[in-house]
């Protein structure tokens, strides 16, 4: 059976193209002039570079983290580009019609048009390629609602007052190795802020190409939901196929203020290196959301790409009765490997949080769960649930769980329950004895295992995910 | 139909089928009844490909096709259905999805247009008020839950949506009162036609009351050592194998 699963499983990645776009990129190599180029490239003003140097010096100070339980040589941080752009995206268009058709192709390759009337209706895009932000649309709409939905770099000019009050204020410049390199670098990412009691009367979403060789992308999001207010944002995200490994280092912040409700979902789908471990994106992401009371926030993955994958969408439950949420598919196939989870911090009162997440390994990939689950001495009464379930196709594959718990608050309640289980022989033997070929097989099987994850996607990308699964596991099997 | 000639298989490097020869003509039901161990189950594993079972010497026709050429897949699409004596759960798949996808490959092997999910809701409906399932088996995950009753019913719903041109009922009586085994006979009868043969294995006389076979076959060490009509099952009823005498038992040993 597992030579039929090898095959499998032999990856397709159908999002590997490289589009032909003149670009500007920097030379490669860190120092506080590029960081100053940076500033300058976006018409920073000076509190903005300020921050960025600070971030930059306590980065300087700090060591990579090896706790993980990934292996990936070092990497060299001055052998990558810290931005690029098209050229064509320096004299600003103002509006579709004003952007390269090479760049509006290849959305529309990856099956992200740009164009609105030929969207999925109810959706507002946000593309990001390379270091800046290509085009955002149905603004309009989204003002008539009072939300704002625009790349981050523009609302630094537009909006400083709430940049300046947010920006950090979730995710420190200071707090980890990979979200200081991020706040001294970082180019583009989307900026969401939904005003007291207003529902977002759409769906939000960010679209991330990589395409340019040598350059890292280090986009940066910030959700801010006032009080009584609803978004559910997602997240793409695709790359060329290379040889060489390209480094993605993220930061997420969110913040739902009293009764707020965020929740975010992320399709993860970069490159994700060949059947030998070759190429493929790094994903060294920092995802963090605070929630106020009676606040909540749920985090909703699915990641199949990348070569190493590095993050933990984490809540912080600080006011009384707020909800954290994570359910997550991992997926990692060749010599993919994954190491993610979540943190709920329960710091408030009666707070709740579930954790589910489903871990599949195929192939000679190894994929981790790592989750705290942190009870603090206000936490009267809060509550946690974690379901952790792997699922190994094949003998060569490895599935770890690390799971942290630390209560300091005896009315905590905490429950944990983990599985491990394999694509048997016998369920293959049923499908294929019903006329269905490995492939399928496996796919349905796979979809199966993952199904209380997909139903809390957004109805569109649950279809998208499922097939992007399917796609993995033609290539992959997962 | 179905031709076998000199069928030698085994599994784990051990012999289980020696020789067996057995030829199965259009709409004939052919039971196959034997000790434990003969091999009767490695029948139906080696006839629908199932890896891990090699076949060292033989050849099987199947409708004018060489089935041992084609993967499981490919003889399942060409009309070989198994119904399983232990049928597997899938967790999370709903039997709905998974006999959708199913009834739609062997359409498509067919020529004929996949089912849409109107199409198909009706005839499932149909099938698993035959086999007197209550209609929401079919939201619930492939076996996940089921009684042994239920599994063995719900083998026989699928079998009734395939249409295939071979069934092969492995032990299906195994673990069943008498009138889940009434059900499960009934759905079997109403599928047979003077095109559609079937391999009835069992251990026991019992299913034969139900099913009436056409020929009775008895499968000893891996060989078809004695066949005759429906009297000869009634003849095993009453004195067992002992009939084999010497010979099976030293072929045991």
């Amino acid at each position: 059976m597992s030579e039929q699963i090898d095959q499998a499983l032999s990856r397709k990645y159908d999002a590997g193209f490289y589009s032909e776009i003149e670009s500007e990129t920097f030379e490669n190599g860190l120092d506080e002039s590029v960081i100053r180029r940076i500033s300058e490239m976006k018409g920073e003003p000076e509190w903005m570079l300020e921050w960025r140097l600070k971030a930059y010096n306590a980065w300087l100070q700090m060591e990579e983290p090896e706790w993980a339980h990934v292996e990936y040589p070092k990497v060299d941080f001055q052998a990558i580009s810290y931005y690029s752009a098209p050229k064509s995206m320096k004299d600003k268009p103002k509006s579709l019609d004003e952007v390269d058709p090479e760049l509006l192709r290849t959305y529309e390759k990856l099956g992200i048009p740009l164009h609105e009337q030929e969207m999925l209706a109810g959706v507002a895009v946000d593309a990001v390629f390379d270091s800046v932000s290509v085009v955002t649309t149905f603004r309009e709409k989204l003002e008539d609602a009072g939300v704002i939905f625009c790349p981050i770099s523009e609302a630094v000019h537009k909006y400083p007052e709430l940049i300046k009050k947010y920006l950090g204020s979730v995710v420190p410049r200071t707090d980890n190795f990979y979200a200081a390199l991020n706040g001294a670098v970082f180019t583009d990412g989307s900026f969401v802020f939904i005003p007291k009691g207003v529902r977002c009367p759409m769906e939000l979403s960010t679209y991330f190409r990589i395409n340019e060789q040598n350059t890292g992308q280090f986009e940066r999001t910030l959700i801010v939901a006032e009080e009584g207010s609803y978004v559910s944002y997602l997240e793409g995200c695709t790359a060329p196929q290379r040889d060489e490994n390209q480094l993605h280092a993220a930061v997420v912040e969110l913040v739902a203020m009293d009764d707020a409700q965020i929740k975010y979902s992320t399709v993860q789908n970069w490159y994700p290196g060949d059947e030998d471990g070759k190429g493929g994106i790094y994903n060294f992401v920092t995802k963090r959301g605070i929630c106020h009371t009676n606040a909540k926030i749920s985090w909703t993955q699915v990641e199949t790409g990348s070569s190493v994958t590095w993050k933990y969408p984490s809540c912080v439950l600080k006011g009384d009765n707020s909800v954290g949420e994570f359910y997550s598919v991992a997926l990692t196939r060749g010599r993919q490997q994954a190491d993610t989870g979540t943190k709920m911090i329960h710091l408030g009162k009666n707070t709740r949080s579930t954790i589910i997440s489903k871990g599949i390994s195929a192939g000679k990939s190894n994929n981790a769960y790592r989750g705290l689950v942190q009870m603090g001495p206000r936490a009267d009464g809060a509550r946690n649930f974690t379901e952790c379930d792997s699922l190994l196709i094949g003998d060569q594959c490895g599935a770890h769980t690390f799971p942290y718990i630390e209560s300091r608050n005896p009315t905590a309640i905490v429950e944990h329950e983990a599985t491990t289980s394999k694509v048997s022989d016998e369920q293959l033997f049923l499908c294929q004895q019903r006329g269905l070929d490995a492939e399928k097989a496996v796919s349905m099987i796979v979809n199966g295992f993952c199904k209380e994850v997909f139903k809390e996607l957004p109805m569109e990308f649950a279809v998208e995910a499922g097939k992007l699964l399917e796609i993995s596991l033609e290539g992959s099997v997962g | 139909m179905l031709k076998i000639s000199n069928l030698h298989a085994s599994v784990e490097e051990k012999t289980i089928i020696k020789g067996l020869d057995l030829e199965i003509g259009p709409g004939e039901v052919h039971a196959i009844m034997g000790p434990n161990g003969a091999g009767k189950s490695t029948l139906g594993y080696v006839l629908s490909g199932r890896d891990g079972y090699e076949v060292s010497d033989g050849t099987v026709e199947l409708n004018g096709k060489d089935l041992l050429d084609l993967d499981v897949e490919e003889r399942a699409r060409e009309g070989l259905f198994l119904a399983f004596q232990y049928p597997v759960e899938i967790p999370g798949v709903s039997n709905m999805e998974f006999m959708k996808e199913s009834v739609n490959a062997m359409r498509e092997q067919r020529g004929e247009e996949p089912l849409t999910a109107a199409e198909f809701l009706k005839k499932a409906k149909e099938a698993c008020k035959q086999v007197q399932l209550p209609l929401d088996f079919l939201k619930r995950g492939v076996n996940e839950g089921f009684s042994g009753g239920e599994k063995k019913r719900n083998e026989i719903m699928q079998m009734i949506l395939l249409e295939p041109s071979l069934c092969i009922l492995d032990e299906s009586d195994s673990g069943l009162d008498v009138d889940a085994l009434q059900v499960v006979a009934d759905g079997v009868n109403s599928q047979r036609n003077d095109k559609r043969s079937f391999i009835v294995v069992t251990h026991y006389q019992r299913l034969l009351d139900y099913i009436k076979p056409d020929f009775v076959h008895i499968l000893a060490d891996g060989k078809i050592v004695k066949s005759g009509d429906a009297s000869l099952a009634l003849e095993v009823e009453k004195n067992g194998y002992a009939f084999l005498g010497k010979k099976y038992e030293e072929s045991e040993a």
